[in-house]
């Protein structure tokens, strides 16, 4: 069987040979052009001139497009139709394209698109939290606000009352490769789109709305990005939208990649946002009451962000059961990049709160957070594989087995983060070590260190409900080999490998019979973009569906053969088993295809029992949640505030793994991301708005002494209570919540130098590290 | 671009009709179509460019992106396609990278394959450092490190000893190349061999910009889109690249690369070693130059404040004339220095010894960051008491500049947590910093105080460091 196998990537000889090939490694034909856009120099305001004469007068300039020569501008939203290709007029950001170079080179391209002068009537920009809530610039005519039982009353009604704020940055993606796209034109009118993107169906209808074309006259193919982590959902849209308009103007090919540079300053991030708490608990530090505020910076353009600040409100309660709560979401626009989606989708934003209220609970009452945090639980989740009986409303006759239910109303039956904590607490020896560090930082006057372990549980399914559906195309040729095809994207996270094993264990082969092909439109259509962790569980159900029923139809022809029954025949080791006699698979699809019996099949996925409203915040969004926990140990230097991960323990829940080594990959990978957006990663723009930190030599992502020193990842490997494939669980994201105990472990190393509470905001640069520490130490 | 001439992959290539400041990377990616070495930055910060290059000296890993095609002549170049054996036999650290995992996306792989393999061929096993400058945003890196770990014991390939063993058997006999430097030296790519043939043309073509690793003036190309002509290429000038040990002091050539330099002085300077190993990453210490870092005059360069602490001295060379001053006196104002038209950085001489050194780097990450702040504290003590002080930041103002009320502020007095967090608000008098994306005006004074502090608590022995501890 192969599932289950730590099997490698599929691509992993290419990838260490260099032979992966990605866009921007295509051959294409020599008369390819070249893109580049010119881009804004002001945040906000109207362009008065624009002379481009400079730059087609270029060298190896080929044409130069502006808004006078579109009638009907493109547009690149994937929501709100508000993203013009380039600027119609007015500026919403520094470093918004304004015009388009087509050039014989990129270089050349990027030359001249320096060249514009581009006169501006600057107006105020709109740049920040504060700016926006005094200027009401948002989306949506007001906050969402959900809420469930009367949190003002419970606060009120509280022995104890904290308040706080917390300011949590952004997150640039850093995918190693940068946008990319190129466009062939066809036959006919029609265009050949290659692009990295997480999102195939996307690019092909805003490619076809751009050229007026039906969607059927886009083919889009997708073999691999050089990462995504939901920089790639919506961003690639723009350079494949250039790049279509410019080859249906000159008939000649077309690619545009962004210089890295560019690539941050056009392209979105997450959001950043700035959490208001008020919190009631007991003396236990059980939260009784609590109001969460959210205000995101959403940037000049809806994008995505109103399913990202949703996702956020809906971990705003993560593993802990909230019966009073109401939490206030504000998607406020600014004249900055239009935030995006990034792996976690706003989960991370909403999960940082609810873990700094539990941090600062029980600083307040002077206890160990886990305790915290244990007091606050969900109830164990019921027996796997049962319903949640439909009971009165919880709060008024809650019996013991009854699962509790979300901020959002929807049970909680397969809650396992009580488990999963008290293995981890075991395994990490955090009580000991707890207590030797408590011992080392009263001999140590300058370090400090500090641990801290925090939960995870992440909902899985699009809350959007429709995108929750997946197609597959299989087919099995006379030779017994197998060409597998879905809608799902590769990004690194090894998606094609495990689907390729299931595809594998459904007709009992080896893996390296199946051929995993590129991502293409015109194979599987009306895909939902690769993200929201849902790869595997939507395109392996797919394909398994697909695979079945060829594997059916094969089992039906040759137990015609034998006189036995359908049922009966067995398909494993390469080998098809019926009557006692074992034929080679390959032979098999030989007599198959000689008795003309179809081997080729579609299959399609739709995920069940989801039903969400999402103006009342009421239903049950996700399928299923993953869960996860990390104790993470960091050491401080008190007069620099530089910080230090010197040991990481993670238990996470994938189910019954597809691929245990996929999975591990990505929860390591994960945690360090996610470490990563709360300590080094720091965006920063200047008093214009101008992102000043643009390129790796600003922008500072982990580097490799940056992982734990020891670090050691466990999965936790119980089965999937829903039905899914293979009983696994989804991976991409989840993990990345790990990294947040990273943030809860220097607030501990903070709270060390003095009796005050750290307060510490994110990403902890040793800059705030410091100002935290002086706070405590009430030097400030 | 006259021709060039080098090694690719084991096979010989003549170069000719580029223009010298042409990209290695956009040479293999274009114009070869060698598409296994990819762009990730193009600036020399993600590694996934990374090449080998050897010469007769060794072989290092070096960023395609930002390394110029003449900088390449008489060297053998060895790029992912080239570290699989000929019959495409996988290279003991590309097995490794497929059994343990170190591969998601793939993209970044190549720059980490070549940078593994070079490791490997030099016997490296200091895995972080190595890899410091390779960045990768999928792994977190553990299953990289790992496959490093696992393929150290693995035996050199034999394809990958023959570039060494070609060029040896190429290198001529001795004597300066014939036909350079002559009555009309090339005005695009000129590539003197002695000091004495670049003194002369910069006198001719003081417009000129002098590449010595061109891991700044790189840059210059790759982002700000700039034409650079005349150029002159400095690597092929061997007694530049000279450390000579003079007894009391030492005199290093300004050509002396950053790995070069951490070599010599990390022995007998252990915190300016490990000041060195966090310069930048291990692709750009093996290009860039103490005299780059020095001529170009950066507030930010980790080479200047430290060696200002030691008492470094200059110097400076206009055709045959030569002039000597102290390193501080060098850096007039923000990228101003005191450098004559034609005139170049042609040596510094440091004393040899300086037990009481300590360098310290601020900066949001530990490696591969350029600092914040960088505070370098050299004071000597005679019975207790401080006669002597060198202190010198970079960051702190618009060059690397010595904290001079503090110096003076210390003498006579002794060295302990408590006297130095007395003196340590004048440094507010030596400094005014800026604010940026690294860190505000407030925490580079604040830092800057309490590094002094720390470096009173250090030479009392107390740890002061988070890279030291241990979980």
């Amino acid at each position: 069987m192969s599932i289950g196998k730590p099997l490698p990537h599929d691509a992993a000889p290419l990838h260490v040979t260099g032979q992966a090939r990605y866009v921007d490694d295509i051959p294409l034909p020599g008369n390819t052009l070249h893109l580049a856009f010119g881009l804004s120099s002001i945040a906000h305001g109207r362009i008065t001139a624009m002379d481009l004469t400079a730059v087609r007068a270029a060298p190896g300039v080929v044409a130069v497009y502006a808004a006078e020569d579109f009638d009907d501008m493109p547009d690149c939203s994937p929501s709100a139709q508000d993203e013009p290709l380039l600027s119609t007029g007015v500026v919403f950001y520094h470093g918004m394209p304004l015009f388009l170079v087509a050039a014989d080179s990129h270089v050349a391209a990027r030359r001249a698109a320096r060249l514009a002068r581009v006169s501006y009537d600057e107006r105020p920009a709109i740049l920040t939290v504060d700016d926006a809530l005094a200027a009401d610039s948002r989306f949506e005519d007001g906050p969402v606000i959900w809420a469930k039982g009367d949190a003002a009353r419970a606060i009120a009604g509280a022995s104890h009352v904290v308040e706080g704020r917390l300011n949590v940055g952004g997150q640039e993606h850093f995918y190693l490769e940068g946008q990319v796209a190129a466009v062939l034109p066809l036959e006919g009118g029609d265009v050949l789109v290659h692009s990295s993107t997480q999102h195939p169906t996307e690019i092909q209808h805003k490619v076809a709305h751009a050229l007026h074309l039906p969607m059927s006259a886009v083919r889009v193919e997708v073999r691999r990005m050089g990462g995504g982590f939901g920089g790639k959902e919506s961003q690639g849209n723009a350079l494949a939208i250039a790049c279509a308009v410019v080859a249906a103007r000159t008939r000649r090919p077309a690619k545009m990649r962004y210089d890295r540079d560019d690539d941050m300053m056009i392209t979105g991030k997450r959001h950043d946002l700035r959490i208001l708490y008020r919190a009631g608990f007991d003396d236990q530090g059980r939260v009784v009451g609590l109001e969460f505020t959210h205000l995101l910076r959403c940037g000049w353009a809806q994008d995505l962000s109103l399913p990202v600040a949703d996702r956020a409100m809906l971990h705003a309660d993560n593993c802990y059961h909230l019966p009073d709560i109401r939490v206030e979401s504000h998607r406020l626009r600014t004249h900055t990049q239009s935030a995006t989606a990034f792996r976690g989708f706003g989960g991370p934003q909403g999960m940082v709160g609810i873990e700094r209220v539990m941090d600062h609970v029980a600083h307040v009452l002077g206890c160990d957070p886990v305790a915290v945090r244990k007091a606050n639980f969900y109830r164990a989740g019921l027996a796997a594989g049962g319903a949640s009986p439909p009971g009165p409303p919880e709060g008024i006759s809650a019996k013991r087995n009854e699962a509790q239910t979300t901020p959002y109303f929807m049970p909680v039956e397969d809650f396992v983060g009580d488990k999963i904590v008290a293995a981890l607490l075991e395994s990490s020896g955090y009580d000991r070590r707890k207590a030797e560090i408590a011992e080392w930082n009263r001999a140590s006057p300058i370090l400090k260190r500090g641990i801290a372990l925090t939960p995870v549980k992440f909902g899985i399914s699009f809350t959007l409900t429709h995108l929750n559906q997946a197609g597959a195309l299989v087919h099995v040729y006379q030779d017994g080999s197998i060409a597998l095809n879905h809608g799902g994207t590769e990004m690194g996270q090894g998606l094609f490998q495990k689907v390729a094993q299931v595809a594998a264990g459904v007709f009992g082969v080896d893996t390296g019979r199946v051929k995993i092909t590129a991502t293409d439109t015109a194979k599987v259509p009306n895909t939902s973009a690769t993200a929201a962790s849902s790869g595997s569980d939507l395109n392996g159900m797919a394909a398994k569906v697909a695979c079945e029923t060829i594997r059916d139809r094969m089992a039906s022809f040759i137990a015609g053969k034998h006189q036995a029954e359908a049922s009966a025949v067995r398909f494993e080791g390469g080998m098809v088993r019926v009557a006692g006699e074992a034929y080679d698979f390959a032979r098999v699809a030989m007599w198959a295809y000689q008795a003309r019996i179809s081997l080729s099949s579609t299959g399609f996925y739709a995920t069940p029992k989801l039903q969400w409203d999402r103006k009342a915040g009421k239903g049950r969004p996700f399928l299923y949640f993953a869960y996860g926990a990390a104790v993470s140990e960091v050491v401080i230097d008190t007069v620099t505030g530089e910080n230090r991960i010197l040991r990481a323990d993670l238990l996470h829940d994938t189910g019954t793994s597809l691929n245990p080594a996929l999975d591990i990959g990505q929860i390591e990978g994960a945690y360090v991301q996610g470490a990563g957006w709360l300590t080094t990663e720091e965006l920063v723009w200047d008093a214009k708005g101008r992102l000043t930190t643009h390129a790796p030599s600003t922008y500072k992502i982990p580097a490799c002494s940056d992982r734990p020193a020891l670090f050691n990842v466990a999965l936790w490997g119980q089965p999937n209570r829903e039905d899914t494939v293979g009983k696994s669980k989804a991976v991409g994201e989840p993990p990345f919540m790990l990294g947040i105990s990273v943030l809860m472990a220097l607030s501990d190393a903070v709270a060390a130098c003095g009796p005050g509470y750290p307060s510490l905001d994110a990403p902890a640069t040793p800059e705030r590290v410091l100002a935290a520490a002086e706070r405590v130490r009430g030097d400030v | 671009m006259t021709e060039i001439a080098f090694l690719l992959n084991g096979t010989p290539v003549r170069v000719a009709g580029h223009s010298p400041t042409m990209t290695l990377l956009d040479w293999l990616r274009e114009t070869r179509g060698l598409t296994g070495t990819k762009e990730g930055c193009n600036e020399g910060d993600c590694g996934a460019c990374t090449v080998i290059v050897t010469d007769p000296s060794g072989s290092r890993a070096l960023n395609a992106c930002i390394l110029f095609l003449p900088q390449l002549d008489g060297k053998a170049l060895r790029t992912i396609e080239g570290i699989s054996g000929p019959d495409g036999a996988l290279h003991p650290v590309q097995q490794a990278m497929i059994d343990h995992h170190g591969s998601q996306c793939g993209f970044c792989t190549p720059g980490f394959v070549v940078s593994m393999a070079t490791a490997h061929l030099n016997s490296a096993t200091d895995h972080d450092d190595q890899l410091a400058g390779n960045l990768c945003r999928c792994t977190g890196y553990a299953p990289i490190i790992r496959a490093a770990q696992a393929a150290e014991t693995a035996t050199i390939p034999d394809w990958m000893k023959t570039d060494r063993d070609f060029l040896l058997a190429q290198i001529p006999s001795g004597g300066e190349a014939a036909g350079r430097g002559g009555a009309e030296p090339p005005l695009h790519g000129f590539r003197p061999k002695t000091t004495a043939e670049l003194a002369r043309w910069f006198m001719v073509h003081p417009e000129a910009t002098l590449i010595a690793g061109a891991t700044d003036v790189g840059l210059w190309v790759t982002k700000q889109l700039r034409d650079l002509t005349p150029v002159a290429f400095l690597s092929g000038i061997p007694e530049m690249q000279q450390i000579d040990d003079q007894g009391c002091t030492l005199r290093i050539g300004a050509g002396v690369t950053i790995a070069a330099l951490r070599r010599a002085l990390a022995p007998r300077f252990p915190s300016l070693g490990e000041l060195l190993r966090r310069y930048a990453s291990e692709q750009i210490r093996n290009a860039a130059t103490i005299g780059g870092n020095i001529a170009n005059g950066s507030p930010i360069g980790d080479g200047p404040p430290a060696l200002i602490a030691l008492g470094a001295t200059l110097h400076l060379r206009r055709g045959d004339a030569r002039r000597d001053m102290p390193l501080e006196d060098f850096f007039l104002d923000y990228r101003k220095q005191d450098r004559h038209p034609g005139e170049f950085v042609e040596a510094v001489t440091i004393p040899a010894q300086a037990p009481n050194l300590r360098c310290y780097k601020l900066s949001k990450r530990f490696d591969q960051d350029i600092s914040a702040v960088c505070g370098c504290f050299n004071v000597t003590l005679q019975g207790g008491t401080v006669t002597q002080a060198r202190i010198a930041f970079g960051g702190m103002a618009g060059t690397p500049k010595r904290a001079r009320n503090v110096e003076a502020a210390l003498i006579g007095k002794p060295l302990t947590p408590a006297s130095a967090a007395a003196v340590a608000a004048r440094m507010a008098d030596d400094f005014t910093p800026l604010s940026d994306m690294r860190a505000s005006a407030a925490y580079r004074l604040k830092t800057a105080q309490n590094m002094l502090t720390r470096y009173a608590h250090d030479l009392n022995g107390t740890p002061v460091s988070v890279l030291k501890v241990r979980a």
